[in-house]
C-alpha cells in the first residue's frame, strides 16, 4: 500500500483518541463547565475497560459480549468521575479549575494503581483483536481501524447534530451561554449540566480505553493517556467547539504528533533528532494561534461559551 | 435546584442562601472536619486497593502512621519535607497575584520550566568562562526573565483581545515542555536526553543544603503578603479581580494591571525554576517542574489566595504526598498512590467550601430560619 495512504490511516487511527476526548470535553464546555479533569477521566475510562476485560478476557464468551463488556467498564468508571465532577461543580458550585485538576490527579493516579495490578495477557492479548473487527485479519495498515474507531466518528457527528440541530442541543448551548436566561425560560439548568457532563465524561473515557486496548494494544500504553487528555483539551479550541471539526483536527494532531517518528523514513526530507520535539510542539502552537485568531476576529460563533468556568447560583444577580 | 419548586405554594425541600459572613473558627472547623472525613475515606479506598491490607486489616494503624513517618520519620525526610513545601509554596505564591485579579494562570508549570531552562542555558553556555559570582547573578536574572516572558505572552493577548487565559496558559505549558526537550536534544547529542550536572553556577548554600531555599521562600511569603495587602499595586489587583468596570470607573487601567501582574507572576515562577534548576538539580529534564505547577494552583486556591494560609495548605499537600509515598513503599503498591490520596482529600476540601459559602436549610425549620435572619 502507498506509504502516504498508510500514514494517513495511522493518523486517523491515532486521532480517534482525541476525537473521543474532545467531543466529550466539548459537550461539557457547552454546558459552561471547563473540565480540566478530562485527562483523569480518560485514564479512568481506560482503567475501567481494562478492569472489566480482566474479568472476561479468557472466559471464552462470544466476542460481541466481551467487546461490549469492555466498553461498559470504560463508561462506568468515567461516568462515575463525571458524577464526582458535576456534584462538586454544579451542586456544590466549587471552582471548576481546581476540581478538574484534582480529578486529573486522582484519575491518573488511580488508573496506574489499578492497571498495575492487572494481568496484561488476560485483558490485552485476546480482546485486542476483537476490537479490530472487521479488519482484524488484514495485514496492511487498514488493520489499525476497528469498531471503536468507527464509533468515534459516529459519536462526533452525532454530537454535532444534537448540539446544532435539536432542541436539547439548543437548551444545552443556552445553559452554557447564559444559565440565568435559560433558567428563566424554564430549562432545568442543573439537570442539563449533569447530563452533559456525565455523557461527555463517558465519551472521553472511551478515548482512554480506545488508546490502551485498540490503538496501542500494549502494556505500557496506559502511561501516556494523561498527556493525550491534555491534547484533547487543546483540540477543543482548535475545533472551535464543534464536534464534527474534531474529525479534521484529530487527523492533523495525529499527523503532527506521529510524523516525528515517520518522517525520517521519507526520502528527500532530512530531519535531525532535535527537530522531533519541535514537531510535537506544533499541535500546541497551532492551538494557541487558533485561540488568538478567533479572539481577535471576535466572531461570536467561534468563541468559548460565554459562561465557561463560572458556576451558577440562581439567587445571585 | 430544588426538587419541588415547580409546585406552587410549596416551600422547597432544600433552601440555599449565600452566607454573608462566617466566623473564622467555624470556617476552619468545617475545613478540618472535611480533611478528617477525607482521611477516613482514604482508609476505605486503601482496603479496596491494597492487597496487604485486605489480608491483614490490623495494619490500618500503620497505614495512618505512615503519613507522619513519611514526613517526620527521620532528619533527612524532614528536610526533604520542608524543601518540597518551599518549592511548591514558591510556585503557589507566584500564581496568587494573578488569581487575585481572576486571571486563571494555569501556566505555572511552563513558567517554572522556562525559568529553569533559562538558568541552565546560561550556565551551559557561559559556565567557567565568566566569574562565578557574575554567572550566578546572570542565571537568576535569566530565570526571572524567562518566567516573566512566559507569563507576559498570554497576558498581552488577554489584555488586548480578551483571549481566554486559562486555555492559553495551559497550552504554553506544553510548548515549554517541548522547548526543554528540544534543548536537551541539542545539548546532549547522544540522544539519552539526560543532561549531566552542571559544575558551575550552583546556588550558594548556608548551613544545610536546603536552608537557603527555605529561607528565600519564607521571605517571599512575607513580602507577597505585604505586597497584596498593603500596597497600591495589591489594591489595584483586588479591584480588577472584583470588577473590571469598577476599575475602569475609578481610573485603574485593567490592561496595565493585568500585564504588570502577570510579569510578576511569571517572574516568581521563574524564581521557582531557578531554585529547582540551579539550587537543587543543577540540570534540567522535562519533568523538572514535575506537575507542581498544577498542584500549586490547588495550594493557592485552598489557601484562599492568602500567602500565610498557603504555607499550611502546601504543607498539607506535601504531607499527603510524602506519607502516601511511604505507604506505597511499605505496602508494596504502585508509586502512583500519592496522587490518589491527594485527589481524595482535595475532593473533600473542595466540597467543604460549599458549606462555608452557603447556608443549607431544610423545609419546616422555620424557627431556625428566622433566628438565622436575625443574626445576619
Amino acid at each position: 500500500m502507498n506509504m502516504w495512504l498508510s500514514f494517513l490511516i495511522d493518523s486517523l487511527a491515532f486521532g480517534a483518541t482525541f476525537i473521543y476526548g474532545s467531543t466529550g470535553e466539548i459537550l461539557t464546555e457547552k454546558a459552561g463547565h471547563l473540565n480540566l479533569g478530562i485527562p483523569g477521566i480518560m485514564c479512568m475510562g481506560g482503567a475501567g475497560g481494562c478492569l472489566f476485560l480482566n474479568m472476561v478476557g479468557k472466559s471464552g464468551l462470544p466476542p460481541v459480549l466481551i467487546v461490549l463488556w469492555g466498553i461498559l467498564g470504560a463508561l462506568l468508571l468515567s461516568v462515575l468521575c463525571g458524577l464526582i465532577y458535576s456534584f462538586l461543580t454544579v451542586s456544590l458550585r466549587a471552582n471548576q479549575n481546581v476540581t478538574g485538576l484534582a480529578l486529573t490527579t486522582f484519575g491518573a493516579g488511580l488508573m496506574k494503581v489499578i492497571v498495575f495490578k492487572l494481568n496484561p495477557t488476560v485483558y490485552l492479548s485476546e480482546p485486542k483483536k476483537m476490537y479490530r473487527w472487521p479488519f482484524e485479519t488484514r495485514t496492511d495498515s487498514l488493520q489499525r481501524l476497528g469498531i471503536l474507531f468507527f464509533l468515534a466518528v459516529v459519536i462526533a457527528l452525532a454530537a454535532s447534530w444534537v448540539l446544532y440541530r435539536t432542541r436539547a442541543g439548543l437548551h444545552l448551548r443556552a445553559v452554557g451561554e447564559n444559565p440565568a436566561t435559560a433558567d428563566a425560560v424554564g430549562i432545568n439548568v442543573t439537570a442539563c449540566k449533569y447530563l452533559a457532563i456525565c455523557i461527555g465524561s463517558g465519551i472521553s473515557g472511551l478515548g482512554g480505553f480506545y488508546y490502551i486496548i485498540d490503538y496501542m494494544g500494549s502494556q505500557e500504553a496506559y502511561l501516556s493517556v494523561e498527556a493525550f487528555g491534555w491534547l484533547s483539551i487543546a483540540l477543543v479550541i482548535f475545533a472551535l467547539w464543534r464536534p464534527h471539526l474534531t474529525l479534521i483536527g484529530s487527523v492533523a494532531f495525529g499527523f503532527l504528533f506521529s510524523c516525528s517518528s515517520f518522517i525520517t523514513n521519507i526520502p528527500g526530507i532530512f530531519v535531525t533528532m532535535a527537530m522531533k520535539p519541535i514537531l510535537r510542539m506544533l499541535p500546541y502552537v497551532v492551538t494557541i494561534l487558533v485561540l488568538i485568531i478567533s479572539s481577535i476576529r471576535n466572531k461570536r460563533e467561534n468563541q468559548p461559551p460565554a459562561s465557561l468556568g463560572l458556576s451558577y447560583f440562581r439567587e445571585e444577580r | 435546584m430544588s426538587v419541588a419548586d415547580r409546585k406552587e405554594n410549596r416551600e422547597p425541600l432544600i433552601h440555599l442562601s449565600r452566607r454573608i459572613s462566617i466566623p473564622r473558627w467555624k470556617a476552619w472547623g468545617i475545613r478540618l472536619a472535611a480533611v478528617l472525613l477525607g482521611f477516613l475515606f482514604c482508609g476505605l479506598v486503601a482496603f479496596l486497593l491494597i492487597d496487604r491490607l485486605q489480608q491483614n486489616p490490623g495494619k490500618i494503624g500503620q497505614f495512618y502512621m505512615d503519613f507522619l513517618n513519611g514526613a517526620f520519620g527521620s532528619n533527612r525526610k524532614l528536610w526533604k519535607f520542608m524543601k518540597d513545601i518551599a518549592i511548591l509554596l514558591c510556585i503557589a505564591l507566584a500564581l496568587t497575584p494573578a488569581f487575585r485579579m481572576r486571571f486563571w494562570n494555569t501556566g505555572g508549570e511552563g513558567q517554572t520550566l522556562v525559568g529553569a531552562l533559562a538558568a541552565i542555558a546560561v550556565t551551559f553556555y557561559l559556565g567557567g568562562k565568566i566569574p562565578e559570582g557574575l554567572l550566578m547573578v546572570l542565571m537568576l536574572l535569566a530565570a526571572l526573565a524567562g518566567g516573566a516572558l512566559w507569563g507576559l505572552i498570554p497576558a498581552v493577548f488577554r489584555a488586548k483581545w480578551g483571549t481566554n487565559e486559562t486555555l492559553f496558559t495551559l497550552m504554553m505549558n506544553y510548548v515549554a515542555t517541548y522547548l526543554v526537550s528540544f534543548f536537551l536534544e541539542i545539548w546532549v547529542p547522544n540522544g539519552s536526553g539526560a543532561l549531566p550536572r552542571q559544575e558551575h553556577g550552583k546556588m550558594p548554600t548556608i548551613g544545610h543544603d536546603y536552608l537557603l531555599i527555605i529561607l528565600i521562600v519564607l521571605a517571599l511569603t512575607a513580602a507577597l503578603y505585604v505586597y497584596l495587602k498593603y500596597t497600591k499595586h495589591g489594591y489595584e489587583i483586588n479591584v480588577v479581580g472584583e470588577s473590571v468596570r469598577t476599575a475602569q470607573y475609578v481610573g485603574i487601567s485593567d490592561k496595565k494591571v493585568i500585564i504588570r501582574t502577570m510579569i510578576l507572576s511569571g517572574a516568581l515562577c521563574g524564581l521557582a525554576g531557578y531554585l529547582i534548576g540551579a539550587g537543587l538539580d543543577q540540570s534540567i529534564t522535562t519533568e523538572s517542574a514535575g506537575g507542581r505547577g498544577f498542584t500549586a494552583i490547588m495550594v493557592s486556591w485552598l489557601g484562599k489566595f492568602n500567602p500565610l494560609a498557603m504555607v499550611l495548605t502546601a504543607a498539607l499537600i506535601q504531607l499527603l504526598n510524602q506519607g502516601a509515598a511511604q505507604i506505597s513503599k511499605d505496602f508494596d503498591v504502585s508509586g502512583a498512590l500519592p496522587s490518589v490520596i491527594v485527589g481524595i482529600i482535595l475532593f473533600f476540601i473542595i466540597g467543604s467550601e460549599f458549606f462555608i459559602n452557603y447556608e443549607v436549610r431544610f423545609r419546616g425549620h422555620e424557627n431556625r430560619r428566622e433566628q438565622g435572619a436575625v443574626r445576619k
